[in-house]
């Protein structure tokens, strides 16, 4: 892996927007950001949890718009590049200009990785543009590694210049990942990037990032401090340090990112980031990351445990942006607790 | 004995002449569901695809049928009196097509997000269009059909600020036109849960699932009202109206809810289709062609009792 070259690209502003329910201050974006691009991060993500457009009853009504987190931070960095998420169905064109006009420079467009075709619009819209587009494919584990590259070589040709295997329930082990990037790498055009984005639920990330890049991803997603939904995504100072070590070009000074993590990033959280019982689960069960701290709030308003919770929402095989589903299973979980409770 | 004003309850009546314009899943289970109408004569399928099952269904029905899209139907309007059309192709075609067919004094009954005319949703506004006489009204969209009725539930209690919509479809469920139109879609049922829901601000989610076995449609609606929410009235209100709903789709639930939390009221419904030409999880399906066929009835019964006589139109 000696001499390989990769872009590091930070989530801990916008998959951190998970872990703090979309309440990250503006003054606290701004230090992060210019402290990542201090250390020489190259490309950092900013928008709601559920990308732009996802301000909503459904995932959480963020501090600040994406339009002022944008502004506030794009015009502090001087080398670093941001980049912003869309979920179709959530975002929309409009939502693209948007970020466009606040000076974004990469577009993220996810969606679950069978449904590609409906991201045809955004992915054209986003490469005419003339930005870097990137298409998204989520819950990665959830197809066939060539049923994974062809929903990939459809992105390919609506116009995107990278395409990334997600694995958004931190479900997947290394030879997952080896199987899709690899698929992926033998459907793809040569100049056609490959990307991996890890959670840490199964405490995978660095594992899977790394047989990532050796099957030929040269993008690799993580989060300071891992700040991320679920247990988090793949922590980014400990990847930076590990490539480092193993002769992967990072182009990202290890201690000042770790101070980045250590200092900034750390004292904002509202919880430890680590693979707790709900998070372990979730990851086990092949369950959206972001759906994590929703099954703990529901529990607590229903009384039923977030585990059973958690393994329902995977059995009934729910996607990503299904976070209505979680009130529902909880409801359905109490009545079902109390009629068996009711007395003959 | 007088019928005058009454329902089609004898057969004297003739049903209007139809035109269906869309042979994918929409277009055939309209196709079907119009077959069995008493005010609706479809008379003709209009494809673009010579192998697509539908046109070959439609045929096998023994309605005329083209492959060749609108242009190959436009001779034919005033030889087979068609006088109405069901169109449930994409937003872009049917804004292409609606004014020549407008221009021919077809009235339309649009299933695609375009929304050029009126937002129609039965159990909210069906009323208000008869007597009008509009050339063209839009169904919204599936997910609208299912959610705005709840919306329009809570509205008429008390005021509400913000409604959202969340619907979730089988992707079996989600054909081409469906994919192309993800951002129309969401825009489409945002207005309407504004205009025909009456929420001052409104959005709408869609999610595909690809589950197997498909999934049956889910609609959750949220609601934050301006004012402490007056629950019994809401509950009440809200099961009415899931009543009225039924009466044209059996299969639409509430699941679980309403749910009061601070100013938040939430609903979580299941729509379960009639299976006419997709099976049941296609619930998306069944409640726009349900509510289509309504609302095209409604416009064949005033054609019919002669309060409305659709005229060529420029457009």
């Amino acid at each position: 892996m000696t001499g390989k070259k990769i872009i590091l690209h930070d989530m801990c502003l916008r998959d951190g927007m998970h872990a703090k329910r979309h309440q990250i201050s503006l003054a606290q974006m701004i230090a992060v950001a210019t402290g990542l691009d201090e250390a020489g991060v190259p490309l950092i993500e900013v928008t709601h949890g559920d990308g732009l457009g996802g301000a909503s009853v459904n995932y959480g009504f963020p501090a600040h718009s994406d339009a002022e987190y944008l502004k506030a931070v794009i015009p502090s960095l001087k080398r670093a590049r941001v980049s912003a998420l869309l979920l179709p169905g959530i975002g929309t064109v409009e939502d693209l200009k948007v970020a466009h006009d606040c000076g974004v420079a990469s577009l993220h467009i996810a969606t679950h990785c069978t449904e590609a075709d409906i991201s045809e619009q955004h992915i054209s819209f986003s490469q005419k543009l003339g930005l870097d587009t990137v298409g998204f494919l989520m819950m990665a584990h959830m197809i066939e590694p060539e049923a994974l590259a062809k929903q990939g070589k459809l992105m390919e040709s609506y116009g995107a210049n990278c395409v990334y295997c997600t694995d958004s329930a931190g479900y997947m082990l290394p030879d997952d990942v080896t199987a899709r990037i690899a698929a992926l790498r033998r459907e793809l055009r040569p100049e056609t990037e490959i990307g991996f984005h890890g959670h840490h639920n199964l405490a995978m990330g660095i594992a899977n990032s790394l047989a990532a890049v050796e099957a030929g991803a040269t993008r690799i997603d993580g989060s300071a401090a891992g700040l991320g939904a679920g247990a988090g995504n793949t922590p980014l100072e400990v990847f930076n340090a590990v490539c480092h070590r193993m002769g992967i070009e990072t182009g990202v000074d290890v201690l000042k990112l770790a101070n980045v993590a250590e200092d900034l990033v750390v004292p904002m959280m509202d919880r430890p980031i680590r693979v707790d019982r709900d998070a372990l689960i979730l990851g086990y069960a092949g369950v959206y990351s972001s759906f994590l701290l929703f099954a703990k709030r529901a529990s607590a308003r229903y009384g039923v445990p977030s585990s059973e919770i958690l393994l329902e929402l995977g059995r009934i095989k729910t996607v990503g942006g299904q976070e209505d589903m979680i009130e529902d299973v909880a409801l359905n979980l109490a009545r079902a607790r109390k009629d068996t409770q009711a007395p003959a | 004995m007088a019928i005058g004003r009454q329902e089609n309850l004898m057969s004297d009546t003739p049903r209007i002449n139809c035109a269906i314009i869309g042979s994918g899943n929409i277009g055939t289970d309209l196709m079907y569901k119009a077959l069995r109408s008493r005010w609706l004569h479809p008379v003709w399928v209009v494809g673009i695809d010579p192998t697509s099952e539908g046109l070959a269904l439609a045929r096998h029905q023994g309605l005329q049928t083209t492959a060749e899209g609108i242009d190959a139907l436009l001779p034919h309007i005033a030889r087979d009196r068609i006088q109405i059309a069901f169109e449930a192709t994409s937003a872009h075609i049917h804004t292409a097509n609606a004014s020549k067919l407008k221009a021919r004094g077809v009235v339309m009954v649009d299933l695609t997000p375009a929304a050029i005319g009126p937002y129609c949703v039965p159990p909210v506004n069906l009323a208000e269009h008869a007597g009008r006489g509009e050339m063209n009204i839009n169904m919204v969209s599936c997910g609208g059909q299912a959610t705005i009725p709840i919306v329009a539930a809570v509205t008429r209690v008390q005021a509400v600020a913000y409604a959202e919509i969340v619907a979730t479809v089988s992707s079996r469920s989600a054909g081409p036109g469906t994919r192309k139109n993800i951002d129309e879609f969401t825009r489409t049922t945002a207005n309407g849960i504004e205009k025909v829901g009456k929420a001052r601000h409104g959005k709408a989610i869609i999610i595909l699932n690809p589950a197997e076995p498909p999934l049956i449609m889910r609609d959750s609606v949220h609601c934050l009202t301006d004012a402490e929410p007056d629950q019994k009235a809401i509950e009440r209100s809200i099961r009415e109206m899931v009543a009225e709903v039924q009466q044209y789709v059996p299969g639409f639930t509430l699941k679980n809810g309403p749910v009061f939390d601070g100013k938040r009221v939430s609903v979580y419904l299941e729509v379960a289709g009639l299976g006419d030409y997709l099976p049941k999880y296609a619930g998306n399906l069944d409640i726009m062609t349900a509510a289509a066929i309504r609302a095209g009835e409604m416009i064949a019964k005033e054609i019919s009792s002669g309060r409305f006589v659709p005229a060529p139109t420029a457009a």
